[in-house]
């Protein structure tokens, strides 16, 4: 026998894992919600999508090849989740060249200053997107008004959120029970026919995807919960001291991108703690201040800050935050 | 709910190819080299010369401390050489080479198949004579079985736990002795537990063997204080902090041993060992492996006497598939790649695992994207990819704070890792050093 064998350590398998195969899974779970924008946005959508996916693949690809010189790794399907991510929260009514500096600021800036994939301390798509928020106020905030299929792409119509209508309602005095009545219906909201980002309208489609990385183990349930059961409660809380100048929790988890960040971006492998009990931390932490920053702050929706000041504290809560132990003496 | 451990855990496939192929006899070779170290602990001192006749079941090296075993001949026939060959590990260490002549066994080894129920030896006794037979663990740590049986002073023992459990895929040595050998093996937890002077034992068993918890619920109802304890199929279900946790709730604490909870851990095998040494007066010369692999022809279970070749249980199965890449002593988890097939099967050799080329080749390490899968699986509680990390940095400091030497090599981590970084073979340098530093400081 001269077969030359392999003399390696334990273990001698794998389980076949591999970074495509997590990154591709989140961009499967991400098909129903992309599905309901484009229905409800038309071409819009479609142009924002192809726009922001190209776009990052080739900054990714030109600062992989030319700039730091090393292994073109755009294959890894990171590059993809960030480009939809990235459409999903803008409205779809935006020019292209505006997707187009977004993409550069997400990948370029957002992802491979740090050294690329993994390396990374912000969400990418979330630096992208804050970044054309405060660059481009108007453009970013005038959500086109569902047409149906047929909607076009830069010439709509277009309104406002409800979370900005609660905002500025409240603002000049009017009282939330009248409000109430400018916003869409629960279930509507739920299904999506609202004002507002590509990808965060449709809560039904967002869960649809999240249950699927569930039971892929994908994700596990620890940040979504506790983002969503936090402002659930902290929103109740406030809900319940003054029904007259606070939504409740189901307005507050249904508008906005909370679902869509709960689920799709505070998720984020790279940005987010490594033991359950760090994602529990995190998650609340996001959950507290998006509802501080909707309630009392400036912005009518918190979620993006929410998600990228918790990123902050990710390398903190890794360090201070440990899981438990097997046969830890109990003090 | 079927019990289990609390903290991480995978299931990777099963693969039990060779679980219907019962036990049989492997041919005896022309010679065997048998290792004076095949346990934990001192080597052995050989206690024979070229040119001695022995016979089965003679002392061949003397066990030189507390914590290490006696060797036997596992053959008949004249002692060739006492020398320095390879042995599984890859270093060359001393052996007694047999040139085979006949089979003759020494006289008061009974080899008749009959069950001897009753325990006439005292604990004294049962001590001495499992310690005089050589019985290490035979679950692959092969750890002195009569050291864990002399439970030191100040700790008392309050359950017998005998690890059934064969978590690791591939394998059935265990799954196949339970079945043929069912009665012997509840006579053997009998022994033990005189031995330890507990009337308790629990056998744990996964789920994926039915047959063999139908097969021994049933026998242990003649025995008194013996329950079978069927568990979910998750490894390392085996590991033996983890089958404490699943079948009696206590967690070992860290640095410490089952005896701290009250515990003692047998694997199945060493059970029957234990059995044939007290009631059979038989050493432990001969054991059961698995030979298996999904392109060889033959996956079986063998029964061969210790110092019998690797090339030679290879043939009986069929011989070595074209594609193989690696030859695995053990199973695929926590087993040690050969370098050779002429090295000799001991007492620790659980099974033969031949796994093909493109199965067991490592892919290409990518960054981390700190998915925290390791962290979920770790069944200690660790942070593979940060002990990871500062073993390349050496950071033994933090390595020691963070526990390192918790882990138990299980290689869930290693296993899970989407990014493919080879984390606990990081962990290990960082184990060995820390290891270093820590006995310096003592």
């Amino acid at each position: 026998m001269n077969t030359k064998v392999l003399v390696a350590p334990s273990p001698h398998v794998h389980s076949g894992d591999s970074i495509q195969k997590n990154m591709y899974g989140v961009v499967f779970a991400m098909l129903p919600a992309l599905l309901f924008s484009f229905f409800y946005f038309g071409l819009g959508a479609l142009v924002v999508t192809l726009t922001a996916v190209a776009s990052c693949y080739l900054f990714e690809f030109l600062i992989q090849k030319y700039i730091l010189k090393t292994e073109v790794s755009i294959n890894d399907g990171s590059a993809l989740i960030t480009g939809i991510l990235l459409a999903f929260n803008v409205p779809s009514n935006l020019p292209i060249w505006i997707i187009m500096i977004g993409a550069l600021v997400a990948i370029g800036i957002g992802k491979m200053t740090f050294g690329g994939l993994g390396n990374n301390v912000f969400n990418p798509a979330l630096v992208g997107r804050v970044f054309l928020l405060i660059s481009f106020p108007v453009q970013m905030t005038s959500w086109p008004v569902s047409k149906g299929l047929t909607s076009g792409y830069i010439d709509v119509e277009t309104g406002a959120t409800p979370l900005a209508i609660i905002k500025e309602g409240l603002k000049s005095g009017q009282s939330l029970s009248s409000l109430m009545d400018k916003i869409p219906s629960n279930m509507d909201m739920f299904l999506g026919n609202m004002g507002g980002s590509m990808g965060e309208i449709a809560g039904a489609a967002l869960v649809l995807g999240l249950i699927y990385m569930l039971i892929r183990k994908i994700i596990t349930w620890h940040i979504p919960v506790a983002v969503i059961g936090s402002v659930a409660i902290l929103t109740g809380i406030l809900h319940m001291v003054d029904p007259e100048a606070y939504a409740g929790p189901v307005f507050h988890i249904l508008t906005g991108g909370l679902l869509l960040g709960a689920i799709f971006m505070a998720t984020d492998y790279v940005t987010s703690p490594m033991s359950n009990k760090g994602m529990i931390i995190y998650g609340v932490g996001i959950g507290v201040l998006t509802v501080v920053i909707r309630v009392f702050g400036a912005y009518p929706e918190g979620v993006s800050f929410a998600i990228l000041i918790m990123n902050a504290f990710v390398p903190l809560i890794n360090v201070y935050v440990k899981p438990k132990r097997f046969g830890e003496k109990r003090k | 709910m079927l019990k289990t451990f609390s903290i991480g855990g995978i299931h990777p496939a099963e693969n039990k190819l060779s679980a219907e192929s019962a036990i049989q006899a492997l041919p005896i070779p022309q010679m065997v080299s048998i290792p004076i170290s095949q346990h934990i602990g001192a080597p052995a001192t050989p206690i024979v010369k070229k040119g001695d006749e022995v016979k089965v079941g003679q002392l061949i090296a003397k066990s030189s401390g507390f914590v290490s075993a006696n060797i036997h001949s596992s053959v008949s026939g004249t002692v060739f050489k006492v020398d320095d060959i390879m042995d599984a590990s890859g270093f060359r260490r001393t052996s007694v080479i047999i040139k085979v002549d006949g089979d003759e066994w020494l006289e008061h080894i009974d080899r008749s198949e009959e069950l001897v129920k009753e325990i006439s030896a005292s604990k004294e006794e049962i001590i001495k004579r499992v310690g005089d037979a050589g019985i290490v663990g035979l679950g692959g740590a092969t750890f002195p079985a009569h050291v864990k049986l002399s439970v030191p002073p100040g700790k008392t023992a309050e359950v017998l736990i005998i690890n059934a459990v064969e978590c690791e895929p591939y394998l059935t040595s265990d799954h196949r002795i339970m079945l043929e050998k069912g009665d012997e093996v509840l006579v053997g937890t009998q022994i033990l537990m005189k031995a330890l002077e507990v009337n308790k034992a629990i056998i744990g068993i996964e789920n994926n063997k039915p047959d063999a918890i139908a097969h021994l619920t049933k026998l242990a109802a003649n025995y008194q204080g013996i329950e079978i304890c069927p568990l979910k199929t998750q490894y390392p279900q085996g590991g033996e902090k983890q089958l404490i946790a699943a079948t009696i709730k206590r967690e070992v604490p860290s640095g410490a041993l089952p005896i701290e909870v009250g515990a003692v851990v047998q694997n199945v095998g060493t059970a029957f060992a234990v059995y044939e040494a007290v009631q059979k007066n038989k050493p432990l010369i001969e054991r059961v492996a698995t030979i298996t692999g999904k392109s060889l022809k033959n996956p079986s279970n063998w029964l061969f006497r210790i110092g019998t070749p690797v090339k030679d249980i290879i043939e009986a199965a069929g011989g070595m598939p074209e594609d193989t890449g690696k030859i695995v002593g053990g199973g695929p988890m926590m087993g040690k790649a050969l370098s050779s097939i002429d090295v000799p099967l001991t007492k620790g050799s659980s099974g033969l695992l031949l796994l093909p080329r493109e199965e067991t080749a490592r892919k290409a390490t990518k960054a981390c994207i700190r998915c925290g899968k390791c962290v979920s699986v770790c069944p200690m509680g660790l942070e593979p990819y940060l002990l990871m990390v500062c073993a390349d940095k050496k950071d033994y400091e933090r390595l020691e704070k963070d526990a390192v030497m918790d882990c138990i090599e299980c290689g869930s981590c290693s296993f899970t890792c989407p990014a493919n970084r080879p984390l606990l073979d990081y962990i290990r340098l960082g184990k060995g050093k820390v290891g270093q530093i820590m006995r310096a400081r003592k």
